[in-house]
């Protein structure tokens, strides 16, 4: 009979005893804050109670995953201080003793450790499921062997430098082929067969050079 | 009535007549070179006019001196100012067929001191421009990535938190003053030198080189694409920001006219010198151009069409910059709000959406009556659109800072940002080469370098010698620098060179011989409207805005704002003052260029009148050649 009244009183008394282990700023709890609309817009759904043991269920894979020999349960995680905000407190229970609570540290491993994986079971992000007091880690940043605006700056570069030998050698041939023609007009005018016309009289004989207008080479 | 003039002997001997110039262009003498076709020559002029400025600082100064109502002051000294000075520069270089430096000589040899001042400050703007274009590549360059590296704070050594200099500023200041910059914390604190800024200097001072190496038979081909290319992108980003939300806000906020700011006397200032400067008068690049055109050549017609071009630019440009700025301020908007929406829903636990941007001022009333510590704690900002506008910005701020935030915020960023960063390129470039033309040109007109030396190798020393000097601005305190170099190297002596061409023309010249020339050139002499602006409109407009600038110059406490993440108002930039021996510095930029033209004058006068020897100069017409003989008479 004692037994039986003992019983019931544990029945009536561990609700409350797990109350009183998870309350608003307990020292052993995390709040956590959801905002369903920012991630998900239309698609958000609704937060109930089936939810809610969804991430009960989900905070003791976090914790089963991190300690490996113990086995958590759903009745491990309470929950309470609900807000239609969504946010909530929880306290994690060691399966052994129901009465005592796993520190705080060790809760922060093990959502660290799962943090990915709880995340993607809401179909949320470390934005828009907080655990506050818990900062997500930051993405180490990708540096790449070359820094990306050194290959443009090399292709840019050497496209510049062929252009400039380009024309640089073209100006130079140019030149080249200017002086070679210059002297070979020269010389063809010397010898030339002069077949025109001047004052009307057709002549048809060589040029006397010593007659040339040749002030091209001297100048007084 | 013949205009007075100043006494002004031998001028027919130093400049073609009207028959030798007919002459000159029947026989095209192959000497001189000439632009392919009159479209480049358009292009290229366009090209110099339309530069940098018509981006980032006509559309700051239209919205900060009233928006619409600016465009009175604009267009009225855009049309007594801008387009009579261009005209007067086309038709004098058309005319005497040379550079600067070979037009104020022919003009008067005591004048060559206009000329070297040009001179001086095409190579001192083209120095710090072309520094400018190298930042502009290294962004280009960096725009290849997805995420763009100033669109997220970096990380810390340990990965634990964002860089504080970043957290407490925004990612786009830290990679503009840090990654790009790596800025010191005073002008006096040189840094040393930034190897990745020194790459990209080499970089852009190797591409003008490759564009001007044969002078305009290389920059005519050139301008195809860079005049052309920045109206493209601009009608591009036109299209991209009309289909932005928050776009017309910008543009509406831009124009809206606030006919006050018409009898604020600096706003009739600042147009005045906007119109100056804008028309990258002065430099001599524009004379040079003008020059190699055939003596027919309508320059009236073209100074015009240049005119309207570039006012049209500078409307349009600030019409896209604006939208693009709408953009940005109403996403800033939205997001101050959102976080005030959350930070409410926080404290107060409600439902999402329980506080919309639709009833988030009553919603705050309400928690605010019931719960006023709470709010206070909160510590909510204020979000207001106007605010957020109204964070003009201008020139490098607002290409490397305000616009990248925008762009970062658009889809598919990394091709907004390469098609901003290419048309910067564009508009940059062809003011440079203009810039490199009035350093050239003048040069060999000096005979500084031997004759025989090809242009190739004359650009090239040019470019050299600028590159080296301009390693000054790929220190760390270079930013400080070159905002020396702009505020004083480009404005003074500009006005100073311009004041003097105009007297030049109207009074050493001759208005009359000027008018007669221009009948002669293109079939009819200028009307009224010339004769007014040239003789007393334009100078007056000119001398009032050197007086003023110089009075404000000097009377001011010349500052500067600096970078200084250990200051108190992080990320407010810090006003410090110049060291001492930066008045120097100040000198050498402003005073230089503009002694040099008394200095010149006084130089050869004192040469002519203290030598010894009298030289008498005589000429000869013989049958072969016009023979110059020289004796020396003790």
């Amino acid at each position: 009979m004692l037994v039986w009244i003992l019983f019931l009183l544990c029945q009536v008394g561990a609700p409350a005893l797990a109350q009183d282990l998870c309350q608003r700023d307990a020292p052993n709890g995390y709040k956590v804050r959801i905002s369903l609309k920012t991630a998900l817009g239309e698609d958000a759904y609704e937060w109930n109670q089936s939810e809610m043991f969804f991430f009960q269920a989900t905070m003791a894979f976090a914790m089963r995953r991190h300690f490996q020999m113990e086995t958590y349960n759903v009745d491990n995680i309470i929950l309470c201080v609900q807000t239609s905000r969504v946010s909530f407190w929880f306290v994690v229970t060691s399966p052994d003793n129901t009465t005592m609570l796993i520190p705080k540290a060790d809760v922060e491993k093990a959502v660290r450790m799962s943090r990915h994986r709880i995340n993607n079971a809401f179909l949320l992000s470390d934005r828009t499921l907080e655990f506050l007091g818990i900062y997500p880690t930051l993405a180490a940043p990708v540096n790449p062997d070359t820094p990306p605006w050194l290959i443009v700056f090399g292709v840019v570069i050497g496209a510049v430098c062929a252009g400039i030998i380009a024309l640089l050698v073209s100006s130079l041939l140019q030149k080249r082929r200017k002086e070679k023609g210059m002297t070979e007009d020269g010389q063809d005018e010397e010898d030339m067969q002069v077949k025109g016309v001047e004052n009307g009289i057709n002549l048809d004989g060589t040029y006397n050079r010593g007659f040339t207008d040749d002030d091209r080479f001297t100048k007084l | 009535m013949r205009f007075p003039k100043l006494p002004n002997p031998g001028l027919d001997d130093r400049i073609p007549s009207h028959q030798e110039l007919e002459r000159m262009e029947k026989e095209e003498a192959g000497d001189r070179p000439k632009w392919d076709n009159k479209t480049q020559y358009m292009l290229t002029c366009v090209g110099f006019c339309v530069g940098l400025g018509n981006v980032w600082r006509f559309p700051y100064l239209c919205q900060s001196h009233g928006g619409g109502a600016f465009m009175i002051p604009f267009l009225i000294l855009l049309v007594l100012e801008g387009i009579p000075l261009l005209h007067l520069e086309f038709a004098i270089g058309q005319r005497l067929r040379s550079g600067s430096v070979g037009v104020w000589t022919a003009i008067n040899p005591y004048l060559t001191g206009v000329g070297i001042a040009s001179l001086l400050v095409s190579f001192l703007v083209g120095m710090y421009y072309n520094t400018i274009i190298a930042w502009v590549m290294w962004y280009f360059f960096n725009s290849f990535q997805n995420p763009l590296p100033w669109s997220q704070c970096p990380v810390n050594a340990n990965l634990t938190d964002l860089v504080s200099e970043c957290a407490r500023s925004s990612p786009v200041d830290y990679f503009w003053y840090r990654d790009t910059l790596n800025t010191s914390t005073s002008i006096g604190d040189s840094g040393g030198l930034q190897w990745w800024m020194v790459l990209c200097l080499l970089c852009a001072w190797l591409l003008l080189y490759v564009c001007c190496l044969r002078g305009i038979e290389t920059t005519g081909k050139a301008v195809y694409v860079t005049s052309t290319l920045p109206y493209v992108v601009l009608t591009i980003f036109l299209i991209r920001g009309l289909t932005l939300k928050g776009s017309l806000d910008g543009i509406k906020f831009l124009f809206t006219p606030d006919l006050n700011e018409l009898m604020n006397p600096s706003t009739w200032l600042d147009a005045g010198a906007q119109v100056f400067y804008s028309f990258s008068l002065a430099f001599g690049g524009l004379i040079s151009f003008s020059s190699y055109n055939s003596v027919h050549n309508n320059c009236e017609q073209d100074a015009v069409i240049i005119s309207i071009i570039n006012g049209f630019t500078s409307v349009y440009a600030a019409t896209v910059i604006y939208s693009i700025i709408g953009f940005r301020a109403t996403e800033r908007f939205d997001d101050c709000l959102e976080g005030n929406i959350l930070a409410l829903l926080n404290a107060f636990s409600l439902a999402e959406g329980n506080i919309t941007e639709g009833n988030y001022a009553e919603s705050l009333q309400n928690l605010n009556g019931t719960f006023p510590e709470t709010i206070q704690s909160l510590d909510l900002k204020t979000c207001d659109l106007q605010t957020f506008l109204s964070q003009g910005v201008e020139g490098t701020g607002l290409a490397f800072i305000v616009f990248t935030e925008a762009i970062t915020k658009m889809p598919v960023s990394p091709l907004w940002s390469i098609l901003f960063f290419i048309m910067l390129f564009c508009l940059g470039l062809s003011t440079m080469f203009g810039s490199i033309e009035g350093t050239v040109v003048p040069l060999q007109d000096l005979n500084i370098f031997p004759k025989r030396w090809p242009k190739e190798a004359i650009t090239g020393i040019v470019c050299l010698v600028s590159f080296i000097i301009a390693l000054i601005f790929a220190q760390s305190s270079g930013n400080y620098w070159l905002a020396l170099f702009d505020s004083f190297a480009g404005s003074i002596p500009l006005l100073v060179i311009a004041f003097c061409e105009m007297i030049a023309v109207v009074y050493i010249y001759g208005i009359d011989r000027f008018n007669k020339d221009i009948e002669f050139m293109i079939g009819h002499k200028p009307n009224l409207f010339w004769q007014v602006t040239w003789r007393f409109v334009s100078p007056l407009i000119v001398l009032v805005i050197f007086v003023f600038y110089f009075v404000t110059k000097v009377s001011s406490n010349v500052t500067y704002i600096a970078w200084n993440p250990s200051s108190e108002d992080f990320p407010t930039l810090e006003v410090l003052e110049y060291p001492a021996w930066i008045y120097v510095i100040i000198f050498i930029l402003a005073g230089v260029p503009s002694l040099v033209v008394p200095g010149t004058a006084m130089f050869k006068l004192i040469r002519r009148c203290c030598s010894n020897k009298n030289v008498y100069g005589a000429e000869v017409d013989t049958v072969s050649a016009k023979v110059q003989m020289f004796t020396t008479k003790t």
